[in-house]
């Protein structure tokens, strides 16, 4: 049977990072001792699964879920115009959120194309921390130096400085809280304020804590429709954090790879880089017009062209549901209708038969003609599958 | 259990065990674990020909979808509906009760010996 060529198995020997160029996360050995198989991502050698993709996609729905999302790029603006060159560098207006509060945003090119989609931190006043996808670190981080060259601030590429382990499900606030170690930073610093801090945060809010005593920004945001919360941390003390939550959650933190937060996310309907945003993508196709601020004062790059919009007859991005479990996947053709004389009026991004619903789910970018005909038919390897245009989410949690 | 060294092996993962003009085959825990959590298997009915190298049927995980390859010329006598109904079987026992298709096959390819996949994979 054929392979896919990306994944590498548990027993294989621990990459070299000199030979391969692959890069490792700071919780590499933690991984290789807890039996991961491996996975390309983006030239980073990353978990794609512990045991089951299945169990630890069911666990995340249900208890809690680990994941090491070091390769994700994190570039921090320092300066009193950071606020001013976030706003003309991005699609949204950054300058209006609050201190310890977080924002989902584009990075646009100027003829509206998606570089990166992104969340945004506003750590200080004059603070911010911009995370972007591992395969786009570098390019974020070159283009936001660029656009911020007339503003009084500093552009540092801190990725390197900066690992990220994320906490998620149900569960994560109850175990978060009973992990040992934590605290607010400045003076207090003590374990109560740090339940008082997580009891007061809101979704997608952040606030700066320690653990044993070194720095963790501790934010309430994720990729998987659950509660959760994202902690970042200095790549040495990765490890210790790490531990520290797996053995105080026991059985109701599992450790997961990214075949899991692929299926997570996709049930929730959040768009991945690369399948449902890109260059040629504007962000109005994959329904985040609502993230791009026309009405902010200023010029900001990719302005015009959004504003203008893409052609009337531009593809659009739906979620599909079919029945049976034979998942239309990334690249699989829409046609409108299942006859010979049917035409190609779309293609598949992504799709999974989902763990949690258990028939499959996908998202395309189909035309918008097409999605209101109906009849929609996915090809899966040469049979023409009917589909239905559905709302996304496919899932959204309860509460 | 299967001894696995008592079977044969192809380049793409499968194993081939043979009784008399018989062959039952499946595929290796080596390809079960990298296909990740087995969520959909489709095979040929009774009574289909195949032809040696030729896809004859898929088996979908949660992240990607494999071709099965006939290891042999010959006609299906039996595809595991066990394994059609729960496709979980060969991730949980890939040799035994995830087995696939029993396959007439009078006379039998070239094929791997334990030793000589087990290299291949370097295990």
């Amino acid at each position: 049977m054929t392979l896919d060529p990306g994944t590498t198995s548990p027993a294989a020997a621990p990459a070299d990072a000199s030979a391969t160029r692959e890069r490792l996360s700071p919780l590499d050995a933690v991984h290789r001792a807890a039996g991961a198989s491996f996975t390309d991502f983006a030239g980073w050698q990353m978990p794609v699964r512990y045991s089951s993709d299945l169990a630890e996609h069911h666990a995340v729905r249900t208890t809690s879920g680990l994941f090491d999302l070091s390769h994700m790029g994190e570039i921090v603006l320092i300066g009193p115009e950071s606020a001013a060159a976030l706003d003309y560098a991005l699609a949204g207006k950054l300058s209006a959120i609050e201190i310890g509060q977080a924002k989902y945003s584009l990075l646009l090119a100027d003829d509206g194309g998606i570089i990166d989609d992104l969340v945004v931190y506003r750590t200080g006043d004059d603070r911010f921390m911009v995370v972007a996808n591992a395969s786009n670190a570098a390019v974020v981080a070159d283009e936001l130096r660029t656009r911020a060259a007339g503003f009084d601030t500093i552009v540092e590429d801190e990725s390197d400085d900066i690992a990220l382990i994320a906490l998620q499900g149900p569960d994560a606030r109850a175990v978060l809280l009973e992990t040992p170690g934590f605290g607010v930073a400045g003076p207090g610093n003590d374990e109560e304020d740090f339940d008082a801090s997580i009891a007061a945060l809101k979704y997608y809010r952040a606030f700066p804590a320690t653990f044993e005593g070194q720095p963790v920004l501790v934010a309430r945001t994720g990729y998987t429709g659950e509660d959760g919360f994202e902690l970042y941390v200095a790549p040495e003390h990765a490890p210790t954090l790490w531990a520290a939550i797996v053995e105080t959650g026991g059985p109701r933190v599992t450790l997961c790879g990214l075949a899991s937060r692929d299926t997570l996310r996709l049930e929730a309907g959040m768009p991945l880089y690369g399948h449902e945003l890109g260059r040629d993508i504007l962000p109005v196709q994959a329904g985040l017009g609502r993230v791009v601020a026309h009405a902010k004062e200023g010029e900001f790059i990719g302005r015009a062209a959004t504003a203008e919009g893409p052609a009337d007859d531009a593809r659009v991005l739906v979620g599909l549901t079919t029945e049976g479990r034979r998942a239309p996947r990334a690249d699989y053709e829409v046609y409108d209708g299942d006859g010979a004389d049917a035409e190609l009026v779309g293609v598949v991004t992504s799709g999974a038969l989902s763990p949690t619903l258990g028939h499959p789910v996908a998202m395309a970018f189909v035309a918008p003609t097409a999605v209101e005909g109906g009849g929609l038919h996915v090809d899966v390897r040469g049979t023409r599958i009917a589909a239905s245009v559905v709302a996304l989410p496919f899932y959204k949690r309860q509460s | 259990m299967t001894d696995q060294t008592a079977l044969q092996y192809t380049e793409e993962h499968e194993w081939v065990l043979v009784d008399g003009d018989t062959v039952t085959i499946g595929i290796t825990d080596y390809a079960a674990e990298k296909l990740g959590d087995i969520v959909y298997v489709d095979l040929p009915g009774a009574g289909t020909a195949v032809t040696e190298g030729t896809v004859v049927g898929e088996i979908e995980s949660t992240k990607s979808v494999g071709e099965l390859f006939a290891p042999v010329n010959g006609e299906v006598v039996e595809a595991n509906q066990a394994v059609v109904d729960s496709p979980e079987l060969v991730n949980s026992d890939p040799f035994g009760e995830g087995w696939l298709l029993k396959i007439t096959a009078p006379e039998l390819p070239k094929l791997l010996s334990h030793d000589e996949y087990r290299a291949l994979t370097g295990e």
